[in-house]
């Protein structure tokens, strides 16, 4: 150990003098910090790398009571398995539709309100921003109920088309929340610099505005693309019919009173994470910055 | 038309412009707001209204059909409140929620500490695992773990047994509801980590260095530099996260709902489990939306610390 301390240089601590007891410790401190790290991370991952094995195991290295860490046969049947049972691809299809939907729907009309929020100074715009982060926090598990007699009324249960305004509703808080911040980020100056060089103010807009917030706009895209994917009671409340349904109430079909065919379930569980999980890498950072922006200001 | 406008001298067009510019412009934002309002209005602003009036009303399946309920002014609260169940869901949804806010903000908080202290490369691999983490769908996550403590195949209960734990052999973790809901716990705590670490380690970064450094050279020790520098100015981000987290964690659903197979037993209802089987199993809406009041009423406070705090920090400007 002392043989390697005058060669490795410590960044911080000018004199050599005091080094070896203390540089043991800090050394002691580090391993100690990487090994609680590793811990950590081996115990957040691990049922996400479990969900991956099992689905690529064969059902005589599911059902054992030793547990097989890494498939030593993997194969891909269980996601053939998964895919080949009723509705898969009807259900994929109609996770589809709705989420495009509401991705396309709810991207246009936040846009309009976060331009009308940030761009504009009127008569109760505070109370709309507080109505809009106070909206956010309505508890759907007790919406659900008037929400279900409502679209009974009006003939949108078991349709996509009453599940596609729904979500609409819960994604657009966020939205419209986030957009306005990336708006609020471009200096009005710059649309002014174009209006003065000649620009309409729609031409100022759709020139200079709009290249500047499109990241915003593909974060809160993703965002409606995970809510929407994700979303379970509301779909599984609406949607009766096994042909109407989303991935998510369709992954509850493995579950049957024999038992759960748990190969199968995990190919059909890492299917339906696979396009979320994508995504989410992508505007994980937008996401984190959206909810909570600016509470600490130095 | 943006090119014709161009063409003419900037003189000419300018007080035109201006006065139509002015009557656009005031009506403008209104108008823009439109379309979020009435999504907004439609899908939670009558639903709300509608929850509170169904919950003064006798709303069977005779009522959904004719889609008109019997005005019954409290008695379905009179109901609820004589009923020594809705008591005992009460206070499991609130232990319940105060154990899970407990450990997703103590576990949450350290790991973004330590997070803080890590070198470069263990750092990025940890803020990995937390995205995946993060990005695992609620229903994924939920069967992710059932398959874990699945009491013949399960992973927890060979490890369990291995670690001398105890005997874990063909362990049922849903018999009792403290292991069952403890099972459910750990999925909560588990998905909402990543999402209160990576802010607050995103806050921990925003923390001055030289505040910290002053307070070390003054001689104060770690855990007095964390409680007298960081944590006060960590507060605002802490109110936030832990109201969202009551928020989140006081209405959970699909987690109970999913691990117990769509059929919970009694002893594992929280409010909205019970507000959900009173209406939607059993047919009583009215019962089950007085339910889902009480339920909105409880976590109203939540709720008001949550929007008061964003707009102390400044972000209703």
């Amino acid at each position: 150990m002392s043989t390697v301390t005058p060669a490795a240089p410590v960044p911080v601590a000018p004199t050599t003098t005091r080094s070896s007891p203390f540089r043991r410790r800090r050394i002691m401190h580090r391993v100690a910090l990487n090994g609680v790290a590793l811990l950590v991370f081996v115990v957040m991952v691990f049922p996400v790398y479990w969900m991956v094995a099992t689905a690529f195991k064969p059902g005589s290295e599911i059902l054992d009571y030793t547990p097989h860490w890494i498939p030593s046969h993997p194969t891909l049947r269980n996601f053939t398995n998964a895919m080949h049972r009723p509705y898969f691809w009807t259900d994929a299809k109609n996770s589809l539709i709705i989420v495009a939907f509401v991705v396309l729907l709810s991207g246009i009309v936040a846009f309009l309100a976060a331009l009308a929020l940030s761009r504009f100074r009127f008569r109760g715009r505070s109370a709309f921003i507080v109505l809009i982060i106070g909206v956010q926090m309505v508890p759907l598990a007790a919406l659900i109920i008037p929400l279900y007699i409502t679209a009974s009324r009006a003939h949108l249960v078991n349709t996509l088309t009453g599940v596609i305004f729904m979500y609409m509703a819960f994604v657009l808080p966020f939205s419209v929340w986030t957009l306005r911040g990336f708006m609020l980020g471009v200096p009005r100056e710059l649309e002014e610099a174009a209006m003065v060089d000649g620009a309409t103010r729609f031409g100022a807009f759709i020139r200079v505005m709009f290249p500047l917030v499109a990241p915003g706009l593909v974060a809160t895209s993703i965002f409606a693309f995970i809510q929407a994917w994700n979303e379970f009671i509301i779909a599984y409340v609406f949607l009766h019919d096994s042909s109407k349904q989303t991935l998510t109430v369709w992954l509850a079909s493995f579950t049957t009173l024999h038992g759960t065919d748990w190969g199968p379930l995990m190919a059909g569980a890492t299917l339906t994470a696979l396009p979320v999980v994508v995504f989410f890498v992508l505007v994980q950072r937008k996401i984190a910055f959206g909810l909570t922006a600016g509470a600490v200001r130095g | 038309m943006a090119v014709a406008e161009t063409e003419l001298p900037l003189a000419s067009r300018r007080r035109p412009r201006l006065s139509r510019h002015r009557v656009v412009g005031a009506a403008a934002p209104y108008a823009l707001l439109v379309p979020t309002a009435a999504v907004i209005v439609a899908v939670l602003g009558y639903p709300l209204y509608l929850l509170i009036r169904l919950s003064f009303q006798k709303y069977g399946l005779f009522e959904l059909v004719r889609h008109k309920g019997k005005s019954i002014g409290f008695g379905n609260y009179t109901t609820i409140f004589h009923d020594a169940q809705f008591w005992h869901v009460v206070a499991r949804t609130v232990v319940f929620t105060a154990v899970n806010v407990g450990l997703t903000m103590i576990l949450g908080t350290g790991i973004a500490l330590l997070i803080a202290r890590l070198g470069r490369f263990m750092r990025t691999l940890l803020t990995v695992g937390l995205v995946l983490v993060w990005a695992t769908p609620v229903v994924v996550a939920v069967n992710i773990w059932r398959w874990m403590v699945d009491y013949e195949f399960g992973v927890a209960n060979w490890t369990l047994t291995k670690l001398h734990v105890g005997d874990f052999q063909h362990h049922d973790w849903f018999v009792s509801n403290w292991s069952g809901l403890g099972v459910i716990t750990a999925v909560i705590v588990w998905g909402a980590i990543p999402f209160v670490t990576i802010t607050l380690y995103a806050g921990l970064a925003q923390v001055p260095q030289e505040l910290v450094e002053a307070a070390q050279i003054d001689g104060a020790r770690a855990w007095n530099v964390f409680r007298e520098v960081t944590l006060p100015l960590l507060k605002p981000l802490l109110i936030i996260l832990t109201s969202l987290s009551i928020i989140w964690d006081f209405q959970v659903f699909n987690q109970v709902w999913i691990m117990l197979g769509e059929r919970p037993s009694q002893d594992y209802y929280l409010m909205s489990i019970y507000a959900f089987v009173q209406s939607f199993r059993i047919n009583e809406y009215g019962l089950g939306s007085a339910i889902a009041v009480v339920m909105v009423a409880l976590m109203m406070v939540a709720t008001v610390v949550y929007v008061r705090q964003m707009v102390k920090t400044g972000e209703v400007r």
